[in-house]
């Protein structure tokens, strides 16, 4: 070349590809320009997925409402709305500082889970998040329906499951199971409406206030009491505990006292 | 015109004659695990067409730049970028196939098929032919995900785009639906049943065999 390029863009596409200046150069140029594609995606689409998902948690609660027996009437004849609120299990009242939102990113941090002991882990979790995302359906005269998500230890693994107390926070409106790994056509039934519709009615708490519900081995006798499946004891067990333990002091005790005396 | 006819070749020779899925056997694993349904099929090939061809027309503009020793690096770094911003898409504005296509779409960026045609074509080609070569390649593996997407929704479901075309036997139909379709076994068979039936019709494309089995039978001990 006789004379010197002076356009150092031009002298850099000149270079050998096997030069070692055009090599990171190239790899530097490709990367910055990848990086702002990649982050000016991420950042302008982040709102729109962001409402995304929180329309899809709001279906999925749809969903689970409707699947309870009777849910849907009763929801039509409220005609309340269902809110979503995360209480502090401890407190019983609604959390300051966490959202739907952020619940997640806040349970992943262990210092926001309880661990519990012999005593009063009944249900066999071993430990107890500090906050829990529960369901609110409000009417006229206060909270009609509260949707609490309880999770225990059946006899083939862990159960979850949603669990829908009237407003008076002691009658049991409806149950579904929303994950069980239970013996099919035994402790699987759990899953079955015949078996779930025994639980609408059935109360809670006696006058004392200590959990009296219980799934009875047999058929139910008093009124603390839902029908129990044959053969399928432990799993029948299983819910009683998961039962004893959320509605206790222990899990949802603060939180259903609190709405009992109308702080909600 | 022999421009146009070059152009038009590259573009169709890789529905059938030179396909990437059944010929050449490439992007295999997307091809099975994303067939159950004939929507996420489709969004899953118009992902790939689109990754595909973008990536073929830079890579192919920025061929005579690309350092050899970094060239897998760089080619990948594309990919990877535009795979993203396609996931991100589909995340913002297809929210429930996202979710549906789950690491499939991220996984494009290990598709062999990808990979396959920039460093066998892009590399050496301006990035017209390129980009044409690769959107003929994306249509190729369309079209073999379209078909089996469609036999396994339609036999598993009696469905297609999940509107019921069979009646269900459930539902007071006649149809009870093959729940094997819905497996990932399925896609093997039909698939292999594909690349079977593509052969047979062009004996082209049959391979000589790798080895000739023993003529008697060892006695088993």
């Amino acid at each position: 070349m006789a004379e010197t390029d002076w356009n150092p863009w031009r002298r850099l596409l000149a270079l050998p590809n096997e030069s070692r200046t055009k090599t990171i150069v190239v790899a530097f140029l490709v990367s910055a320009v990848c990086a702002v594609l990649v982050s000016g995606a991420t950042v302008m689409l982040r709102p729109i997925q962001t409402a995304n998902r929180a329309a899809e948690e709001q279906a999925r609660i749809g969903d689970l409402v409707r699947g309870i027996p009777g849910m849907a009437a009763l929801l039509e004849t409220s005609g309340g709305t269902l809110s979503t609120v995360v209480v502090d299990l401890e407190t019983g009242r609604a959390a300051q500082d966490v959202t739907s939102e952020t619940l997640e990113t806040a349970l992943a941090d262990q210092a926001n889970w309880t661990a519990l002991g012999a005593g009063v882990d009944i249900a066999g979790l071993g430990q107890r998040p500090n906050f829990a995302q529960v369901f609110l359906l409000r009417d006229s005269d206060g909270i009609s329906l509260v949707l609490l998500p309880v999770t225990g230890q059946g006899y083939g693994g862990r159960m979850d499951a949603i669990l829908a107390l009237h407003g008076d926070m002691n009658t049991i409106a409806g149950i579904a199971i929303t994950q069980h790994s239970e013996t099919p056509g035994l402790g699987g039934r759990i899953e079955d409406r015949s078996w779930q519709q025994s639980f609408p009615g059935t109360l809670i708490r006696d006058d004392s206030g200590a959990v009296r519900f219980n799934v009875a081995r047999g058929a139910a006798t008093t009124e603390y009491e839902v029908d129990g499946i044959t053969g399928a004891s432990r799993t029948g067990g299983g819910v009683t505990r998961m039962m004893q333990f959320w509605l206790g002091p222990d899990g949802y005790g603060p939180l259903l006292d609190a709405i009992g005396r109308g702080e909600f | 015109m022999t421009a146009r006819t070059a152009f038009w070749t590259t573009l169709t020779d890789p529905l059938i004659r030179q396909n990437p899925v059944t010929l050449q056997i490439l992007g295999i694993c997307s091809a099975l695990a994303v067939t159950t349904s004939l929507a996420t099929a489709l969004t899953m090939s118009v992902s790939l067409t689109v990754v595909l061809t973008l990536a073929a027309g830079v890579i192919s503009t920025i061929r005579r730049h690309i350092p050899d020793t970094i060239r897998l690096i760089v080619q990948i770094v594309i990919v990877a970028s535009l795979v993203i911003v396609i996931d991100q898409i589909l995340q913002a504005y297809f929210a429930q196939i996202s979710r549906a296509l789950s690491v499939y779409v991220g996984l494009i960026t290990t598709n062999c098929l990808v990979l396959g045609r920039t460093e066998a074509y892009a590399r050496y080609h301006p990035p017209l032919p390129s980009m044409v070569d690769a959107f003929g390649n994306g249509l190729g593996y369309s079209l073999v995900l379209i078909v089996i997407g469609a036999i396994r929704e339609l036999f598993g479901r009696g469905q297609l785009f999940g509107h019921q075309v069979l009646p269900l036997a459930d539902a007071g139909g006649w149809f009870t639906p093959l729940s094997l379709m819905l497996l990932a076994p399925s896609a093997f068979f039909l698939l292999g049943g594909l690349v079977w039936a593509v052969r047979s019709v062009r004996t082209e494309q049959v391979e000589p065999p790798e080895h000739t089995p023993p003529l008697r039978q060892e006695a088993a001990e």
